[in-house]
Order: C-alpha cells, then sequence, then structure tokens
C-alpha cells in the first residue's frame, strides 16, 4: 500500500480526490487536513463518503510522513510551504495552480506578481499523462494542469502535434464547482442560476498554460454557464493545408490510440453526436471531437471533461497511478452516467 | 476487419458477408452498407427515404 495524505481536503477537488483514493485498492488515506474542518469528519463537509471512512480532518501542521502528498490548497499555499510540503511526502502532487508555469516571467504576467520559489519552477512535471509518461514516472513534483487547461490542450494537442494549427481561439462553457466550494456575489443562486456570464473574455491564467504546452498563438475566453460540473472547449483551429476528414482521424488516432481516458466522438448521427460534458460528470474521460468547416480553413474542436475529475482530482489519480507504475485506470474506472 | 470509407476506422465485417448488408462503423457511427464482396467494398447507406405513401 502506498501511503497518502490529502493537504486541502474540504474543497470539491479535495473531496473527489479522497472520494478516489478511498476506493483506489493501492492507496491508504492516512490524513485529511483542512484548517476551517480540523477535528470535524470528512463525511461533515462531503456527505457522498458517509459510511466510506471515518477519517477526520486535521490541520497542515499535524500533517506527518507519507509517501505522497497531495496538495488542494488555495492559490499561493503550496508555494509558501513547499519546503515543508517536500520532506513530508516523498513525493508531492499539487492540484493548484502555483507549479504548473515553468517560465516565471509568464508566471508574473498571468499570476499578477513575481513568483515566490522561481528556483522550483523548472523542478515540477506538468500532470497531464497524454503529454508525455516518461517524465511523469521519474517525478517527484507534480503540478496538475488547470481544468480548462486540459480540456482544451487535449483537444488542441494533436493538431498542434501534427504541425497543422496555425492559431486558435478557445472559447470555454465552465460549470459553478470551477469556483470552488466558497461562496461570492456571483455564486448567490439568483446570481448564478441560469447564468450565461462571460467572466474572463481575455487574460485567463490558463491560457498561460496552454501556451507554454502547445506553443504558438492561441487566444482564450471563459463563460460560466448553468452546470455545476463540466468544462467544454470550442476551439476554433486556423490550419495550414487542406485536411478532409480523414485526415484529421487520421491525427486525432494517431495521437491518442491506446490512450485509455481520451475517446475521440464525432459521430454521423444520433442525439450525442459531439462529446457532451453532461455525460462525463464523475468520469475521468476527455471526450474530444471536431469538425471541419467546408467553407474556411479551419477547423472546429470540441473537447469536453468534468472539472473536478479530469480537471483535478482524477488527472492526479492518473498521474499517481503513472509514477507508481500501477494500470492506469485504477481507481477511475466509472464511465459517468446516462441520463445524467 | 475493412476500412470505414468516411472515418478511416476499423470495420467489423461478419464471416459470411452478403451484398446489401448494413453496417455500422464503431468509431463515427456512420450507417454502411456492402457495395460488392470481390473485393469487398463499403459505402454509405443511402438513409431511409421518405416515400409519402406513394
Amino acid at each position: 500500500m502506498i501511503s497518502v495524505s490529502i493537504a486541502g481536503a474540504s474543497g470539491y477537488a479535495g473531496g473527489e480526490l479522497l472520494r478516489l483514493l478511498l476506493g483506489h485498492g493501492d492507496a491508504e488515506v492516512r490524513q485529511i487536513t483542512s484548517e476551517r474542518f480540523a477535528g470535524r469528519f470528512a463525511q461533515r463537509v462531503h456527505p457522498n463518503l458517509r459510511g466510506r471512512t471515518r477519517l477526520r480532518f486535521s490541520t497542515l501542521a499535524d500533517l506527518t510522513e507519507c509517501d505522497v502528498l497531495f496538495l488542494c490548497l488555495p492559490h499561493g499555499e503550496s508555494s509558501r510551504r513547499i519546503d515543508d510540503f517536500r520532506r513530508l511526502g516523498g513525493r508531492v502532487i499539487d492540484l493548484g495552480a502555483d507549479f504548473r508555469l515553468r517560465d516565471p516571467a509568464e508566471y508574473e504576467r498571468f499570476y499578477g506578481g513575481p513568483h515566490p520559489r522561481p528556483d522550483l519552477l523548472g523542478s515540477f512535471v506538468y500532470g497531464i499523462a497524454e503529454l508525455g509518461r516518461d517524465a511523469l514516472v521519474r517525478a517527484d513534483l507534480v503540478a496538475c494542469a488547470g481544468c480548462n487547461a486540459t480540456a482544451a490542450i487535449l483537444g488542441l494537442h494533436p493538431l498542434y502535434r501534427a504541425g497543422v494549427a496555425d492559431s486558435a481561439v478557445i472559447e470555454v462553457k465552465v460549470g459553478s464547482s470551477e469556483a470552488g466550494n466558497r461562496s461570492t456575489p456571483g455564486s448567490h443562486h439568483p446570481e448564478r442560476s441560469g447564468a450565461m456570464r462571460s467572466y474572463k473574455p481575455t487574460g485567463h491564467r490558463h491560457l498561460a498554460e496552454i501556451r507554454a504546452a502547445l506553443g504558438g498563438d492561441i487566444h482564450f475566453s471563459a463563460t460560466s454557464v448553468e452546470m455545476v460540473r463540466g468544462v467544454l472547449a470550442t476551439c476554433h483551429v486556423f490550419v495550414n493545408r487542406d485536411l478532409d476528414d480523414k485526415a484529421l482521424w487520421r491525427i486525432y488516432r494517431s495521437a491518442y490510440a491506446g490512450e485509455p481516458f481520451v475517446r475521440l466522438v464525432k459521430e454521423r448521427s444520433g442525439i450525442h453526436r459531439y462529446p457532451d460534458p453532461h455525460l462525463l460528470g464523475g468520469s475521468n474521460y476527455c471526450d474530444v471531437g471536431f469538425e471541419r468547416d467546408p467553407l474556411a480553413n479551419r477547423v472546429v474542436v470540441m473537447s469536453a471533461i468534468d472539472n473536478l475529475m479530469k480537471g483535478a482530482a482524477g488527472q492526479a489519480v492518473q498521474a499517481f497511478n503513472v509514477m507508481h507504475g500501477l494500470p492506469e485506470t485504477r481507481g477511475l474506472e466509472f464511465p459517468g452516467l446516462h441520463p445524467a | 476487419m475493412s476500412e470505414c470509407p468516411v472515418c478511416g476506422g476499423e470495420v467489423e465485417i461478419s464471416a459470411d458477408p452478403v451484398e446489401g448488408e448494413l453496417l455500422e462503423c464503431a468509431e463515427c457511427g456512420v450507417e454502411l452498407e456492402i457495395l460488392g464482396l470481390d473485393p469487398l467494398t463499403l459505402g454509405e447507406a443511402p438513409d431511409a427515404e421518405e416515400d409519402w405513401g406513394e
């Protein structure tokens, strides 16, 4: 058994991670922390886990050593305490944004201030397994990707890898759980219910990750929609050559052949022709579809995930499996619900 | 196995294929028809046409 603890387990991503690790089979959850709920049972915050665990939240100061320490902390906390965390966990998997970028200048540009530990930026491996597993196998420090970035990168990666993309404009529609479990004026029910709100037309932080992963001329906008879980990234890709359907299929198949969590969804008939995040709740799948524009050198790529799973906790467990030579799907077999 | 003429995916063919037999591509979901047996040729099956009662 691999001993694991979760720092910051009272949020939505931490709760999903706890759910996955409790059912994993090769992981033993030693400790979960929450400063706000210290001393309380996990089910107090995550009622779906009633009867699944008797763990209580402890504080960060109470953490003891473990094989793998997962971090699901508010932005800035990981980098502030990273030396302590590295002493406690042989390996650290950070679900937060602190160590996703390697370039300190990009970090400053997108996060509004200098990185507190620029010396460590190059030490973290980006957590999307589909981009490369070799580095993950050897990694002691992993930075999981942002949810919107994950959806966009997995949708676009095959086209950039094939060298056919000139530029891309990404529009993501996101559910309310992306904003976390702390209420704000914007999450107040009369304000959030039925929302279709452009909340970040430009300058979204995840754009920095997307550009770092793919390179090139890429733009990004985000819209909140009426949904609790899920991200749908619609990516308008301007390509540098004529590509017919078969060529696109070849590009996507060659990138994702054998990938356990990426499914190509492009059906000619029926009501589920393209990726739909509504079908992915609780699953670690990323569904990717595409359609070429017959009137322009444009390919529209659609990519859907559950933001708390493939966009956070599921991605972290997938990385954990890769790092330990376990079957990559261990603990992640749930296929989602239909109807949902 | 044969190749889907729409997406290039592998299409499973029965042991005793029959001309006119309808198949479905598991990858892109298109409905296919066996147009010929020697060599085995697949094409998109025509959509069901409405005869308007005539």
